[in-house]
């Protein structure tokens, strides 16, 4: 699996481990001008060397001595304008696909987490389909599964059973992910301290209460990185399903691609997969660090 | 089902408790009247802390019977959930729930197992956060209060499910000590209003104010137990006044 954007540094690569989250985007200025005093001088100096550095680079790319042919088959103009908005258009298929899909892995997968997390010997026949679960999809390329289901369900030919592609690939999404994802959300059940059940327990809370509403809580909040991390992957993901043949982005690009012999759409694609990955971690940079003030007062350090 | 041991509020028997090898009780007996203020005291690892997590069920015991208000809770088959109700316990860490309102803290149990309707809940628990000089924090969240603080409300939590009986784990050690005074004055007050109580603690000072009873354990068993003014002022067993003598040594009385 993929986990999020290298270098977007929203998320820690293990679930669970830093609740806190990180930097709060309020400090991130002063660490990227390189100083603690972020005063006019500094800025201007972090501004000029910016400008030369990147000026630099451009210079060198653009007057190597490839780049006339890098620029009209993956940076044409022309190609872009004409299948940019074709793009965009049939990515809705993809949008549709990761907000069906991380709708029911939310659900899916905190089952599977809360199943796992049951005490006691009565419970081990649950907890080992949970483990079985998250092993085996784990443990499949996402590809796999997605053919499995994708091309062998609606060969089966049964009565009632659905016949489209984009319905199995969703399952196999949610199936692969939801188990990822339970993983996830364990870590964050294991990450509140047993003296919270404790309280919540000597209070007279039953157990699934306890869970409801005082691990749950807290663990979720804990996870809000790397879920989002998985989400990313699962939005990445959808470009899969063009695979099954359903006409999608990937899709879509790949069909004009081959109709001008020229790779602009697959850029084009890729600018539309960063818009709509890019906005969400600096969200939960957000989210993060607007409820630690509220829990801690306006002092963020 | 009532047993022998009613009347008291809290009757142990032969009460047993290990960690694999490590005996931690090894027979205690203890009864408490009710409005007896019990002060448990001993060294670190004696088993008082245990002793109190077995009363709340949060340990499950090994051996003897414990007696609530003549219900025997240590049965087979009793409700535990409805046990807890009626104990209430606060712990040296005060183990707030971070992620609620003061408010929410106080009212999670009133709502969600004894049924009280929020409004009304929420009345009680503001009621109560004034007594204890805490009703302008209602809506604050437990980490932006002082460690003090934070305890009194882990206190308050507890008084709202109405228990017959309170249970504290030593809940001033985690406290710098110029907090301490505020938390002992909040047991003082519910000793005053007649709230039986069962207290582990290091404030010998504390304990000798505020006690009908003072029982010290040692080695998994209690020592030797009676009034304050005795037990402080003319103990009798050897391992008692060995105990003591450390306290005063440490400057600690």
């Amino acid at each position: 699996m993929t986990g999020g954007i290298p270098g977007a540094g929203s998320s820690p690569g293990v679930p669970g481990v830093d609740p806190e989250g990180p930097l709060p985007s309020g400090s991130n200025r002063s660490r990227i001008l390189g100083g603690g005093d972020p005063g006019a001088r500094n800025v201007w100096i972090a501004v000029a060397s910016t400008a030369v550095f990147f000026g630099l680079a451009a210079v060198l790319i653009v007057s190597s001595p490839g780049w006339p042919e890098i620029k009209r088959t993956f940076f044409n103009g022309q190609v872009f304008a004409e299948s940019f908005p074709k793009i965009v258009r049939q990515f809705g298929t993809n949008i549709f696909i990761f907000i069906v899909a991380e709708i029911f892995v939310l659900v899916v997968a905190l089952f599977f987490a809360v199943l796992r997390s049951l005490p006691g010997p009565v419970f081990a026949p649950l907890r080992i389909l949970a483990i079985g679960y998250t092993d085996v999809f784990r443990g499949i390329p996402t590809i796999l599964v997605i053919s499995l289901l994708g091309f062998g369900m609606p060969a089966l030919q049964l009565q009632g059973l659905p016949k489209s592609e984009i319905f199995w690939a969703i399952v196999a999404l949610v199936l692969v992910y939801s188990a990822y994802v339970a993983e996830v959300y364990r870590a964050g059940i294991e990450s509140v301290h047993p003296s919270q059940t404790a309280a919540a327990r000597s209070l007279g809370l039953s157990r699934m209460q306890s869970m409801r509403h005082v691990v749950l809580p807290q663990a979720v909040r804990r996870v809000i990185p790397p879920l989002l991390n998985d989400f990313i992957g699962l939005q990445k993901d959808s470009a899969l399903v063009a695979f099954l043949g359903v006409i999608e982005g990937l899709q879509t690009a790949n069909i004009i691609s081959s109709a001008e012999f020229n790779y602009t759409p697959f850029v084009s694609l890729a600018l539309v997969y960063l818009v709509i990955t890019i906005p969400q971690t600096r969200f939960v940079d957000w989210l993060i660090a607007r409820d630690r003030r509220r829990r801690q007062g306006g002092t963020v350090v | 089902m009532t047993v022998s041991g009613a009347g008291a509020a809290v009757s142990i028997e032969g009460l047993h408790k290990s960690f694999g090898d490590l005996q931690v009780l090894r027979g205690v007996d203890l009864e408490v009247a009710d409005h007896e203020v019990i002060c448990l005291i001993g060294a670190s690892g004696s088993g008082k802390s245990t002793l109190l997590r077995c009363v709340n069920l949060i340990e499950p015991i090994d051996a003897g019977r414990i007696v609530v208000e003549g219900d025997e809770i240590t049965a087979a088959g009793v409700e535990v959930n409805a046990i807890r109700r009626r104990i209430g316990i606060v712990f040296q860490s005060f183990n707030l729930f971070p992620h609620m309102s003061v408010l929410r803290n106080v009212t999670l149990a009133p709502v969600k197992v004894a049924g009280t309707p929020a409004s009304r809940a929420e009345a009680d628990a503001r009621e109560l956060l004034d007594r204890f000089g805490l009703a302008d924090k209602a809506e604050e969240y437990p980490d932006r209060l002082s460690g003090g603080q934070q305890q009194r409300v882990a206190i308050v939590r507890a008084l709202a499910m109405q228990p017959d009986i309170m249970l504290l784990d030593e809940v001033t050690s985690a406290l710098d000590p110029e907090l301490v005074a505020e938390v002992l004055d909040v047991i003082r007050e519910l000793a005053g209003a007649g709230m039986t109580m069962l207290i582990a603690t290091h404030e010998m000072g504390f304990a000798r104010d505020i006690a009908t009873r003072v029982c010290f354990l040692d080695d998994g068993v209690i020592a030797e137990q009676g009034p304050p003014e005795q037990l402080f002022g003319d103990p009798q067993q050897a391992r008692t006044r060995q105990f003591l003598a450390r306290i005063v040594a440490a400057g600690r009385m």
